[in-house]
């Protein structure tokens, strides 16, 4: 009667992943300063196999057309890196917002020039403490703070925006007011007051690098205050450490939901750290287009979302405000990546960790560095 | 002690884009973005029709004359919603006035 149906080819699902909205540009782990809280991975790429200027002007293009908006050239140190200026002009040419983040070592007064002619729209520059004696003691650089607060002016004097960037632990937290009064003497507009992360390097100098209870209260207070006061100066972003807190912090943002890092040979990773999650492979840009491996690789799909969630988080009324805190955190305390991040009161492992924190942050002498060398 | 929205930003102030931060279109999200330091922010069509008479030469009264003109509202109401959204980004260091 009816003309055979022919059944239509099955409609394959496609996945609709918004895109990343900021990548991290990891130019090359090569760095003069030796910090015990270094963030490079344990294994770091050597300069030999950094991507070259034209993979990186392809990974700025793909970038761009796949809606990334802000670009921040990272390492290590990207002044280490000679064509970090060609590739702040291939960034504003593609429309990105181009960030610089940096130590200050290894840019000149010519570079930081050149670099706001080609129209680098902010840089963040890292402080290690508010005097030369600290900030070069925890830099492992002499010399260090003193160039950087003249790396500060010349960018004041192009009238390029800054941020200070303030790792904070055990040894200058109790100088949190004047870190902050500091980035105002140095014109910044922001000023970003980061608790150290203890991941990798970090971990060996965790009982050096933890502060006290009191010490993260304090420090607490005073940026309320001082958040308040400078209002219309200066914006203080600040990131408490989570060791002493109820919940996770929503670590990335959530998995795959909006960054992307890409490290300095071309492995894209979900957050810089992610690497440590041995049983995860990650593609490279030399192997495949980003937006496969943002879409599609099973690395990014990983934890994207809430279905990959086991209990606690599954039925937690939080699961989308933290997203379950952060993989690389429950891979090295849990032993599995996840695993409810340890830091979460709801996590088996909490009491644990509070115990550990709570006697490694005694008072007392803080103990050497460890640092990090190339 | 606290400023008033009228004192932070008067009629007769020049505010400006900040170098640093930009208004854009993002294709991908078909929206207006505002870019700065670590921020995206989402600009709603009103939002970006105000955001691009700011262009540093403009006092804020002649600011809102265009619009009221422009899109036939009460002066008064764009001159709330304007000094509204003008003064937040001024607390958020994204604008500023021109000496």
């Amino acid at each position: 009667m009816n003309a055979p149906v022919v059944s239509p080819e099955p409609v394959k699902a496609v996945r609709r992943v918004p895109p990343p909205m900021a990548m991290l540009a990891e130019l090359t782990h090569r760095c003069p300063l030796k910090c015990p809280y270094c963030s490079n991975p344990l294994e770091m790429v050597k300069r030999a196999d950094e991507l070259t200027t034209e993979e990186w002007t392809s990974v700025l293009r793909q970038a761009a057309a796949m809606g990334v908006l802000h670009v921040h050239f990272s390492g290590g140190e990207p002044a280490a890196r000679r064509d970090l200026e060609d590739l702040v002009t291939v960034g504003r040419e593609v429309g990105l917002y181009t960030n610089l983040i940096t130590s200050g070592v290894g840019l000149t007064e010519a570079r930081v020039k050149d670099l706001s002619a080609r129209g680098l729209d902010h840089v963040q520059l890292s402080i290690q403490g508010t005097d030369s004696e600290t900030a070069d003691l925890v830099g492992g650089y002499r010399g260090g703070f003193d160039h950087k607060m003249k790396v500060a002016a010349w960018i004041g004097a192009e009238g390029l925006p800054l941020t200070v960037n303030a790792v904070m632990h055990r040894r200058n937290l109790h100088k949190v007011r004047e870190t902050i009064h500091l980035a105002v003497e140095l014109g910044a507009r922001r000023i970003e007051i980061a608790n150290t992360q203890i991941h990798g390097w970090a971990v060996k100098n965790r009982a050096a690098l933890l502060p006290t209870r009191a010490m993260v209260d304090a420090c607490t207070a005073v940026v309320m205050e001082e958040r308040e006061r400078l209002k219309g100066t200066l914006v203080i972003d600040y990131v408490p450490p989570d060791h002493h807190s109820i919940y996770p912090k929503a670590c990335m943002g959530g998995w795959g939901r909006v960054g992307i890092n890409i490290e300095p040979n071309g492995k894209v990773l979900p957050c810089h750290a992610a690497a440590t999650i041995p049983h995860l492979t990650f593609e490279t840009v030399r192997e495949k287009p980003l937006a496969w491996i943002w879409n599609e690789s099973s690395s990014f799909n990983a934890y994207r979302g809430t279905d990959w969630m086991p209990e606690p988080c599954r039925s937690c009324e939080r699961k989308t405000v933290d997203f379950g805190g952060c993989r690389c955190q429950a891979m090295a305390y849990a032993g599995d990546a996840s695993a409810t991040d340890p830091m979460c009161i709801k996590s088996p492992l909490r009491d644990t960790i509070r115990q550990l924190t709570e006697a490694e942050s005694e008072v007392g002498e803080i103990p050497a560095y460890e640092y990090r060398t190339m | 002690m606290t400023a008033t929205p009228e004192d932070r930003l008067p009629d007769t102030a020049t505010p400006r884009i900040s170098r640093g931060v930009r208004l854009r279109f993002d294709e991908a999200r078909e929206t207006y973005m505002l870019l700065a330091p670590e921020r995206a922010v989402k600009v709603d069509p009103i939002a970006a029709a105000i955001l691009e008479e700011v262009d540093g030469t403009k006092t804020f009264a002649a600011i809102v004359d265009t619009l009221a003109a422009k899109y036939a509202a009460p002066r008064e109401q764009i001159a709330g919603d304007a000094r509204r959204m003008l003064v937040d980004l001024l607390d958020k260091r994204m604008l500023e006035i021109a000496p």
